[in-house]
């Protein structure tokens, strides 16, 4: 009776390795022309999409108008990506930020417990928060004096921790747990979390490039869990890391693609969403998985095209109302608002 | 020595002097020239006339590089130009300007084509951003395909990108054939024509680059005809190469010179248009020899030829676009005279 165990054993250990195909479908339908922007304000690659507790919209977004100013021997970059803010229903309210000197390529944007909100800039390697008027707070990181575009490093070249402290390279994402720690996922050249009390004061880091437990291959997206732990999207390994608030590693949840944008639900039931996004470069893939902290799978709705309700590679979940999702696509352009009927 | 023979030394003198391609080439062209000129010979010439100040511009809008231009149903006129920043303009059926599309996207880096759907639905082509970009009439973005690459991948390789299904290298054009798929020539950097579905779905692509049939150098313009064959200009191939809507190769056209512009009529009889263009990098020499729009049938058959290189109103500074919504008032766009010119044809009729 050995080898029947041993082929059960294996093929649970295949399907392991597998998308959780079998997943129901949730029914789902989109809300189509959610955003009003004014015509001289439309969107580009929707990089980041998020929510404050009036249900306010934020999106960061990349944009035509970056330039490089030519001066001695360096070249200087500026702009490339504009933060815009809208109504719950979907109303233009205003831009954030325009001409901030750290707005290059946006990346991400989330809203704290006291609805300030937080971009984070893969081309200035800088995390900014601004009130919710709209004023800047706090920056972690440095813009580059003159960033060398060409740098030879690229895609995930780097393979330590990076520089023990707030300069990032390439960072991808930031979230606070309820004591106010701010945690950055860092990023697509550096391949390390870095974690900052309330004051932008730095505690520590972990992570280095590979394939273990800790480890990570383009961490590129962050969700907390009421109590504290920090789920780290680990795009490159197909797989989400839970950690406990300390970094200490408590588990990894590895059926449900290549994670590219992860986030959980308020609430007493908290849920966690997470995109197996189509790469930019195909239309595979593309469905959202919901499941429970523990990793369970509860369904999956969803898949990549560029028609309404297909997706075009989503690079950030805003989940305040687990049943109402706002999803930020970079190949389309635009943000869809997600009601699902489970 | 008599003065007649010091005549006949300094004849023959001169005469050894003189380039050898000079007595030996057509015509006394040279080498370039005879590759720039068009195949095609005795076509008669259709009388036409260039309409001063076509497009009325407000006084701190310019164009730049006249590179697109297109009209919808209504007559519209759309420019897309190579300013300091590529800019999208819309003009109405009389050149008066109505607005911008577009302003600051992020898919506008430097402009080649814009064309027009039967839903007049606006697509841009971007050599800049690799892109193509379609708004809906009121000038929302509703599709982009191809993707600009993310600044910090670094300088393109040097060796001929890859084709993948949905990126571009420098794409050039855009076409439709009766059932909304969308064609697309693919460009300086690849050598192919790709084929999407209406929903942007890739379905396939042919081509490779060089010369031989069905290859491609330098796939620059390209139109579709009623029934959907696509009509792609091979431009350093110096010929049109004529595919069904699955990209089967059907026949070349290789008599008008380097198609840098090709349009096709609509309307019970098609004709096609294409510019064997003074090319842009205003080499005088070829000056003589392009410059010159030919008129066909479908079938390749060349009607009549119109214009020269030149500077001047009704002449030709590198054609790169052209409109023929109506046959015979074409709407051209130049690369360096940074103008659109809109020409009124008189075509013989036949007798």
């Amino acid at each position: 009776m050995r080898m029947p165990l041993q082929l059960t054993v294996a093929a649970l250990a295949f399907a392991a390795c597998l998308p959780a195909q079998t997943a129901p479908e949730i029914a789902y339908d989109s809300i189509p022309d959610l955003l009003k922007t004014p015509d001289r304000m439309q969107l580009g690659e929707a990089a980041g999409v998020a929510t404050d507790s009036k249900g306010n919209i934020f999106v960061y977004t990349r944009t035509g108008g970056g330039n490089a100013t030519i001066g001695g021997s360096r070249i200087f970059t500026h702009g490339g990506s504009r933060l815009y803010e809208f109504d719950r229903t979907g109303k233009f309210v205003r831009e954030i930020g325009e001409g901030v000197y750290g707005f290059l390529f946006a990346q991400s944007v989330r809203v704290d417990a006291a609805d300030n909100i937080w971009v984070v800039d893969r081309g200035s390697n800088m995390v900014i928060e601004f009130s919710p008027q709209g004023r800047m707070l706090m920056t972690l990181g440095r813009k580059p004096e003159s960033v060398v575009m060409s740098a030879a490093g690229g895609r995930g070249q780097s393979n330590g921790a990076g520089v023990p402290g707030d300069n990032f390279n390439r960072p991808t994402d930031v979230v606070f747990d309820a004591a106010g720690n701010i945690f950055v996922s860092d990023g697509y050249t550096n391949a390390r979390i870095a974690k900052f009390d309330r004051n932008g004061r730095f505690l520590k880091s972990w992570g280095t490039r590979g394939t273990g437990q800790g480890q990570f291959d383009m961490p590129l997206s962050l969700a907390i869990d009421a109590k504290a732990n920090l789920y780290v999207a680990d795009r490159g390994n197909r797989r989400i890391q839970v950690f406990d608030n300390e970094g200490a590693f408590q588990k990894e949840i590895a059926n449900i693609g290549a994670p590219w944008a992860i986030c959980i639900s308020p609430g007493a039931h908290q849920f966690l969403y997470s995109s197996n996004s189509n790469d930019p470069t195909n239309l595979d893939n593309g469905e959202i998985y919901r499941m429970e902290l523990d990793g369970k799978v509860l369904g999956r709705f969803g898949s990549a095209g560029k028609l309404p309700k297909q997706f075009g590679t989503v690079n950030q979940i805003d989940c305040r109302d687990p049943n109402t999702l706002l999803v930020g696509e970079v190949l389309n352009w635009r943000v869809q608002k997600i009601v699902l009927k489970p | 020595m008599t003065t007649c023979q010091s005549i006949c030394l300094a004849l023959a003198a001169w005469t050894c002097a003189t380039p050898v391609f000079a007595q030996s080439s057509p015509d006394g062209l040279t080498p370039a020239q005879l590759a720039a000129r068009a195949k095609a010979r005795d076509v008669p010439e259709i009388p036409f006339e260039s309409a001063p100040d076509v497009l009325k511009l407000p006084p701190n809008i310019y164009l730049g590089e006249g590179i697109g231009v297109a009209t919808n149903s209504k007559g519209h006129i759309f420019v897309y130009t190579r300013a300091q920043a590529t800019r999208l303009f819309e003009f109405d059926a009389k050149g008066v300007y109505l607005r911008e599309i577009g302003e600051g996207l992020y898919g506008l880096v430097f402009a080649h084509m814009v064309r027009v759907d039967p839903q007049d639905n606006i697509w841009v082509v971007d050599e800049g951003s690799n892109m193509v970009i379609k708004f809906n009439p009121q000038g929302r973005v509703m599709m982009v395909l191809g993707r600009r690459p993310e600044p910090f991948d670094g300088p393109p390789p040097l060796t001929p990108p890859t084709a993948e299904p949905y990126e571009f290298g420098r794409p050039t054009d855009v076409a439709w054939d009766p059932a909304g798929n969308i064609f697309i020539s693919d460009g300086y950097g690849n050598s192919r024509v790709v084929k999407y579905d209406k929903n942007g779905r890739f379905v396939k692509a042919v081509g490779s680059r060089g010369s031989e049939p069905g290859q491609m150098n330098l796939p620059h313009t390209i139109a579709a005809d009623a029934k959907g064959n696509i009509y792609v200009g091979d431009r350093s191939n110096s010929r049109i190469q004529v595919f069904d809507s699955d990209l089967n190769l059907k026949t070349i056209y290789d008599k008008v010179g380097a198609p840098w512009a090709v349009c096709i009529t609509p309307g019970p009889h098609q004709y096609l248009y294409s510019s064997n263009s003074y090319p842009d990098n205003n080499n005088s020499q070829l000056a003589a020899v392009t410059g010159e729009i030919y008129k066909m049938e479908l079938d390749g058959t060349i009607v009549g030829k119109f214009g020269h290189a030149g500077k001047k109103l009704g002449e030709f500074s590198t054609v790169h676009e052209i409109d023929c919504r109506n046959e015979n008032e074409l709407l051209i766009s130049e690369i360096t005279a940074w103008r659109v010119q809109k020409l009124t044809l008189h075509p013989r009729r036949p007798q």
